[in-house]
């Protein structure tokens, strides 16, 4: 990830307001370098984070319940399940990198002083790196029936 | 008569952005953005906290439990559900450039299905907090 775009620190303002000058909403996307390549990843995780992130939120938030079902043995449950392993690691990876490429570009507009800038968007992905992996790892390794204080009921669900 | 309409606002405003829905759609964006990324650090965290067997991860899950974290919950549904319809339109933008001159309607047909969808969201969030503890 490029800590510094080469947009200037302090960038020119241009007033779009009654200018006539034939602005459109929005920015113009980059066209060029790892600037293009994350506009497009932020459209394309954009789509599929529509479908992970929204459905995640519907599913253990609004239907069925909602978080008041949310405990160990349903975790347990559910991440028996390939297909709600690979959902999760999936919606980890992509909300990770749409998310901190979306507080980098904010502190790219905010964040003025180059060295700041630098530690300030190296902070964001180191948090990011740690988290993956402790997400990663704990989708993949997670084993319920290790633990000697689960119900009798919850080790029949699982077959242990 | 909307193109002579579309010609006179790009003359007076350019295609409209400061000071109009645009930038209250983009500061949304931005807000519910920069919430929900913070959000997920602490997720991430307390989900893994399965990993470390069911007395600690049932502890931790107990905070969702609260009614007043529940509405705290709700806002963070909210903010997923607008970021997510915004994103479509900033996309819609994006690869029809033309859809730009008419950005105040698609702002208002986001929000529009924004709030028609979180009436039943709310609804079905806070019903269970209502039984629960009134």
């Amino acid at each position: 990830m490029a800590l510094d775009t080469g947009r200037p620190a302090r960038p020119v303002h241009r007033d779009s307001l009654g200018t006539g000058l034939p602005y459109r909403a929005g920015r113009q996307p980059p066209r060029k370098g790892g600037e293009f390549w994350w506009w497009i990843f932020m459209r394309v995780s954009g789509i599929l984070l529509l479908v992970l992130a929204v459905g995640h939120v519907l599913i253990m938030h609004v239907f069925g319940g909602g978080v008041d079902r949310v405990n160990f043995g349903f975790v347990a449950v559910r991440w028996q399940n390939p297909f709600w392993q690979t959902w999760d690691w999936l919606m980890l990876s992509l909300a990770l990198l749409h998310g901190i490429n979306g507080l980098r570009t904010i502190t790219l507009d905010y964040v003025r002083r180059p060295g700041l800038r630098t530690t300030v968007n190296g902070a964001w992905m180191i948090t990011g790196l740690v988290l993956f992996a402790l997400g990663t790892i704990v989708v993949f390794t997670f084993n319920a029936c290790r633990w000697p204080d689960i119900s009798q009921a919850l080790r029949i669900a699982l077959h242990c | 008569m909307a193109q002579r309409r579309i010609a006179r606002l790009r003359r007076e405003r350019g295609s409209l952005y400061r000071g109009h829905e645009g930038q209250w759609s983009w500061i949304a964006h931005r807000v519910t953005g920069a919430a929900i990324i913070l959000f997920l650090f602490a997720h991430v965290v307390d989900t893994a906290l399965v990993g470390w067997g069911p007395s600690a991860y049932n502890r931790v899950v107990a905070v969702y439990h609260n009614p007043f974290i529940r509405l705290l919950e709700l806002g963070l549904v909210a903010a997923v559900i607008y970021h997510a319809l915004n994103g479509v339109r900033i996309m819609v933008i994006d690869f029809w450039p033309k859809a730009s001159d008419f950005n105040r309607q698609l702002i208002y047909g986001t929000v529009g299905l924004f709030v028609a969808g979180m009436i039943p969201i709310t609804y079905l969030i806070v019903k269970p907090i209502v039984v629960k503890y009134f």
